[in-house]
C-alpha cells in the first residue's frame, strides 16, 4: 500500500520552483487536452502562452485582466496565511463595484476630481463591510467563514441583478438590466491610447505596501505567526477575533476596490455580467504566488495571460470556453500536487499497520 | 544460562545524519529488571523501538533466548513474547477496559472469558481493575494498569516500560513497583526506561547507561548514588545548585478566589484558587498533568481572562488584561509546550525573540519591526544562556529541545521580569540544561523577582522552591514551606487530600 511520508528536509530550491513546474505541467497536460479536443496542441499552447506576449494590444489586455486578480489575491493572501479562509471575494468584488458605482451614479452630471477617490473609498468600504459579515458570524457564533463567505457570493450576485433591474437601472436604457454609462469624471484615467487604467498602478503600489507590511510591520508578523502557530500567537498577545476582522476586512476592501476599478475602468457601467469569477481565480493566483506579494504579482500576470490567450484561442481555434477554466483549474491542481510532493514522498509499505 | 535478550552491535542512523544508536550491545537476563538510562536524545527510545520491532536497525543483531530475533513489526515482537507499555497510552476513552484490551488482541476472546482473565491477572498481580468500566472514567494510574494487563495477558518474556512513573502520583508508584518485582520473580524480564535515578536505584538489578547513542557504562544501580549515575549519564561532574534562603518581600502576584471554567471538554475547571507570590520567592506548584496546570498558566499569562480583581500584579487588578498588558506590568511567562506555544517552529530565533520581547524591549517603532534591536536581543539570549545554534536566523524547529528551552527561558529572563511564571521548565530537557535552567530561576529570585514554577517533577520542585502548593482537580492546596513537606504528604495532597472545607473530595476531583 502507498503512503505519504514527510521529507526530512524539503529542498528550498524545489519549493521555490514549484509554481514554475506547475505551469509547465499544466502546459503539458494542456497539450493532451487540446489534442483530445481535436485541435493542434502545439499551436493551441502557442496561441495561449506565447502570442499574447508579442502583441502590444494583448499585452495591455493582460495588464487589465491582472489588475483585479492581483488586488484580490493580495488581500486573500493575508487571511490565507493566518488560516482565515475568505472564499467569497467574488461577492465582495460585486458589492464594492455596486457601492462605488452607486456613488458614480449619484453624482451623475455633477462630478469633479474628488469623485474617483470617493468612489474608490466607497468601493473599498462596500467590499470590506460585506466581508465583515462572515467575520462577525465567525467571531460571534463560530460559523465557518468558508461556507458563509461562499454563500454570500450568490447573494451579492442576485443583489446586483435586483439593483440594476430596479433603482440603478438606466432611465434611457430601454429597460435593459444595466446602469447608465458613467460620466467621464467617474472613469479611471488610462495610459496613452490603451485601455490600461490607473488601477494597475494602484495594484503595483498595493504589492509594494503588502510586501512591507508582511515583512516589516507588526501586523504582518501577527498574520505570519497566527498561521504558523496559533497558540504561540495567543501567547504573543495577538487577539484571534481581531485577526479575523482584520484579515476578512482587508481582503474584502481590496476585492471591493478591484470591483470598483473594473466598473470605473474597462466596463464603464454596472451590469449583470460583472461577476466573471475573478474572486475565485484570485485564490489560484494567491497560492500560485506562494502567498507572497511579489509572487502574487507574477502569478497574476501569468493568470492574466491565460485569460487573454484563452480568449484568442476560443475564436481562432474554436476552443470551448470551458477549456480555459479547465486549464486554470489544472494549474491549481498541479500546484497543490507538486507542493505535496516537495514536502512528502510516496513510499510503499511492506507489512500491515504498525 | 543463556541470556533472555542479547543485543549485539546495533546501529541506527536517521536520515539527516543523526546517529541514534552506535554499536550498542547489552544483555538482559530472565527475571531481571534492567534499567536503560540516558539523557534525552541518548538513543533509549530508538533502542527499545528496535527491540519492539517499530524501527529496523542498520546493523547488528539480536537474539531472544538464544534464537535469532529480528522483528519486522510489533506483531512479530509480541508473538516472540516481547511487549511494551508506552509513555502515552493508546486507549479509547469511550470503550470499556475489556473492549480496549480485546482491540489489541490477534484472536479476540468472548467478552465473558476475557473479563474473567482480566480479573484473574489483575488480582494475581495486585492491579485492581474492573473490566467493565469505561476507560474515560479511569485515573491515569488505572489506565496504565490497563496497558500493563494487556501486556500480561500475552504471557510476556520481556516487558518494556517507557518512563512508567512519569504519569503517576507518588502513592501509585509503590504498587507498580510491587507488581514489577512480582513479575520479575516469576521470570519475566523487564526493561525499564526512566530518568528518575532514585527509582532506578530502588527497583533495578542492573543498568545500561547510554550517551550519544553509545553504551558508556553498565552498573549495579544499588551500588551507585543518584549523583554518580547522573554523572555517568552526562559524562561530567554535576554542579550543585546554589544554596538558597528565602527572604519574603512584598506581594508581587496575588490570586484571590479565582474560578475559571474549562474551555474544552477535556479541560479542568479551576475553582477558588488563592495564593500570594512575594518578591524573592519561588513558589512550586506540584500536581499531575491535567489537573488544571494548563488553565492556571493561561489565566496567569493573560491568554485567558477573568474578573479584574481576582489577579493582582503588584497592586494592579490584572484579571482582564491580555498578555502584552501583563508584560508591561512585569509579569512574563514561559509555556510548557515549546514548539507551537512558547515558540513558532517555522519562525527564526530572532522572530521568536520578538514574539515575547516586543513590548518590554521596545522591538518595534510605530508598529515597524526594529531588526537591529531584535537581532541584538536574540544574540544576547543565545550568549547568556549558552544556546547551541548556528545563528539567530535558525528556525526554532531546528534546535534540540534543551537548547530551545534555554532560549525560551532566557528570552523571558533577560527582560528582567518582576514576576515569572514557568510551566514545566525542564520537561524533556537533558540533565545539564535542566540544572542550568534551575540555577537561572533561583538567581532570578535572588535578584528579587517572584517566580512561580508549575512542574510535575517533585524532585525539581523540592530543589528550587521556597514554598509549595499542589494543584489537584482544579483546586490549589494551601501554600506550605517546601522544606517541611515529605514526599508522602505531597502525594496525599496530589490525590486531592487537602480539602479542608466541607466539599466532598470526590466531587472536587471529578
Amino acid at each position: 500500500m502507498l503512503r505519504l511520508e514527510p521529507r526530512i528536509r524539503p529542498s528550498a530550491l524545489v519549493e521555490l520552483a514549484t509554481p514554475a513546474i506547475a505551469v509547465l505541467a499544466t502546459i503539458l497536460a494542456g497539450l493532451v487536452l487540446f489534442a483530445a479536443l481535436g485541435k493542434d496542441p502545439v499551436e493551441a499552447v502557442r496561441i495561449i502562452f506565447l502570442d499574447p506576449l508579442f502583441d502590444p494590444y494583448s499585452r495591455s489586455e493582460i495588464l487589465i485582466k491582472s489588475c483585479p486578480l492581483i488586488l484580490i489575491a493580495l488581500g486573500l493572501s493575508f487571511g490565507f496565511r493566518a488560516g482565515i479562509w475568505n472564499i467569497g471575494a467574488e461577492g465582495q468584488y460585486v458589492m464594492g463595484a455596486l457601492a462605488g458605482g452607486t456613488v458614480a451614479l449619484a453624482f451623475h452630471g455633477a462630478g469633479g476630481p474628488w469623485l474617483l477617490p470617493l468612489m474608490a473609498l466607497a468601493g473599498a468600504i462596500g467590499g470590506c463591510a460585506y466581508a465583515l459579515i462572515p467575520a462577525f458570524l465567525k467571531v460571534r457564533f463560530n460559523a465557518n467563514e468558508i461556507l458563509v463567505s461562499l454563500m454570500l457570493v450568490y447573494v451579492a450576485g442576485l443583489f446586483l441583478v435586483a439593483m440594476v433591474s430596479g433603482p440603478l437601472r438606466n432611465p434611457q436604457g430601454f429597460a435593459f438590466p444595466e446602469s447608465r454609462i458613467f460620466d467621464e469624471a467617474a472613469r479611471l484615467p488610462t495610459f496613452g491610447d490603451t485601455r490600461v487604467h490607473i488601477g494597475i498602478a494602484v495594484a503595483l503600489l498595493a504589492v509594494f505596501v503588502a510586501h512591507v507590511v508582511l515583512h516589516r510591520h507588526v501586523f504582518g508578523y501577527a498574520v505570519r505567526l497566527s498561521g504558523a502557530a496559533p497558540r504561540a500567537a495567543a501567547f504573543a498577545g495577538i487577539d484571534r477575533n481581531r485577526m479575523i476582522y482584520a484579515c476578512l476586512g482587508l481582503s474584502g476592501a481590496l476585492a471591493g476596490l478591484a470591483g470598483l476599478f473594473e466598473v470605473a475602468g474597462p466596463i464603464g457601467q454596472l451590469q449583470t455580467s460583472l461577476p466573471v469569477g475573478y474572486g475565485f481565480t484570485a485564490i489560484i493566483v494567491a497560492f500560485l504566488g506562494r502567498l507572497s506579494p511579489i509572487g502574487i504579482l507574477f502569478a497574476g500576470l501569468v493568470m492574466g495571460l491565460t485569460y487573454i490567450g484563452g480568449e484568442t484561442a476560443q475564436f481562432l481555434l474554436r476552443l470551448p470556453a470551458a477549456a480555459i477554466s479547465v486549464f486554470q483549474g489544472m494549474l491549481l491542481f498541479f500546484l497543490l500536487a507538486f507542493d505535496l510532493l516537495t514536502r512528502y514522498r510516496i513510499t510503499r509499505t511492506r507489512s500491515g499497520p504498525a | 544460562m543463556t541470556a533472555l535478550l542479547e543485543v549485539r552491535g546495533i546501529s541506527k542512523s536517521y536520515p539527516g545524519g543523526v546517529q541514534a544508536n552506535a554499536d550498542v550491545s547489552f544483555t538482559v537476563e530472565p527475571g531481571e529488571i534492567h534499567a536503560l538510562l540516558g539523557e534525552n536524545g541518548a538513543g533509549k527510545s530508538t533502542l527499545v523501538k528496535i527491540i519492539y520491532g517499530l524501527v529496523h536497525p542498520d546493523a547488528g543483531e539480536m537474539r531472544l533466548a538464544g534464537a535469532p530475533y529480528h522483528p519486522q513489526g510489533p506483531v512479530d515482537a509480541r508473538r516472540a513474547g516481547v511487549t511494551m507499555v508506552f509513555q502515552h497510552f493508546s486507549l479509547f476513552e469511550a470503550l470499556t477496559v475489556a473492549e480496549n484490551i480485546s482491540l489489541g488482541m490477534e484472536k479476540p476472546l468472548r467478552t465473558s472469558e476475557l473479563a474473567s482473565r482480566i480479573r484473574k491477572v489483575s488480582e494475581d498481580y495486585g492491579l485492581a481493575l474492573d473490566p467493565f468500566r469505561l476507560v474515560g472514567d479511569l485515573s491515569v494510574g488505572e489506565r496504565q494498569r490497563v496497558e500493563i494487563v494487556r501486556c500480561l495477558l500475552q504471557d510476556p518474556r520481556l516487558l518494556i516500560m517507557d518512563e512508567p512513573t512519569s504519569v503517576l502520583t507518588p502513592g501509585e508508584v509503590a504498587p507498580l513497583f510491587a507488581t514489577l518485582r512480582r513479575l520479575a520473580a516469576e521470570g519475566c524480564a523487564i526493561l525499564y526506561i526512566s530518568h528518575k535515578l532514585d527509582e532506578i536505584r530502588a527497583l533495578c538489578d542492573r543498568a545500561t547507561v547510554l550517551r550519544a547513542g553509545r553504551v558508556v557504562a553498565s552498573c549495579t544501580p544499588r551500588a551507585e548514588t543518584a549523583r554518580s549515575l547522573a554523572e555517568m549519564m552526562i559524562g561530567e561532574r554535576l554542579v550543585e545548585p546554589p544554596d538558597h534562603r528565602f527572604e519574603p518581600g512584598e506581594s508581587r502576584l496575588s490570586v484571590r478566589n479565582l474560578d475559571l471554567p474549562a474551555d474544552h471538554p477535556h479541560g479542568t475547571t479551576l475553582s477558588n484558587i488563592t495564593f500570594d507570590l512575594r518578591a524573592g520567592e519561588v513558589l512550586g506548584i506540584a500536581g499531575i498533568a491535567g489537573n488544571g496546570q494548563e488553565e492556571l498558566f493561561a489565566v496567569l499569562s493573560g491568554e485567558r481572562r477573568t474578573a479584574p480583581d481576582t489577579i493582582l500584579i503588584g497592586r494592579r487588578p490584572a484579571g482582564r488584561l491580555g498578555p502584552n498588558a501583563r508584560r508591561r506590568l512585569g509579569l512574563l511567562a514561559a509555556p510548557e509546550e515549546r514548539l507551537g506555544h512558547a515558540a513558532a517552529p517555522d519562525l527564526t530565533l530572532a522572530e521568536n525573540a520578538f514574539l515575547a520581547g516586543r513590548v518590554r524591549r521596545g522591538l518595534d517603532r510605530h508598529g515597524f519591526l526594529r531588526f537591529g534591536r531584535i537581532e541584538a536581543f536574540a544574540r544576547d539570549i543565545i550568549r547568556a544562556f549558552d544556546v547551541r545554534t548556528p545563528g539567530t536566523d535558525a528556525k526554532a524547529r531546528a534546535l534540540s529541545g534543551g537548547n530551545l528551552q534555554k532560549f525560551i527561558i532566557g528570552r523571558e529572563m533577560l527582560q528582567e521580569p518582576s514576576v515569572l511564571v514557568v510551566n514545566q521548565p525542564t520537561w524533556g530537557v537533558d540533565a545539564r540544561a535542566a540544572a542550568a535552567i534551575r540555577r537561572a530561576l533561583r538567581e532570578l529570585a535572588g535578584r528579587g523577582a517572584a517566580v512561580l514554577v508549575i512542574s510535575q517533577d517533585l524532585d525539581e520542585l523540592v530543589e528550587i522552591s521556597d514554598t509549595l502548593a499542589v494543584l489537584a482537580g482544579g483546586r490549589l492546596s494551601p501554600q506550605r514551606p517546601a522544606q517541611a513537606l515529605g514526599a508522602e504528604e505531597i502525594g496525599r495532597m496530589m490525590g486531592g487530600g487537602f480539602a479542608s472545607d466541607r466539599r466532598e473530595p470526590a466531587d472536587a476531583a471529578s
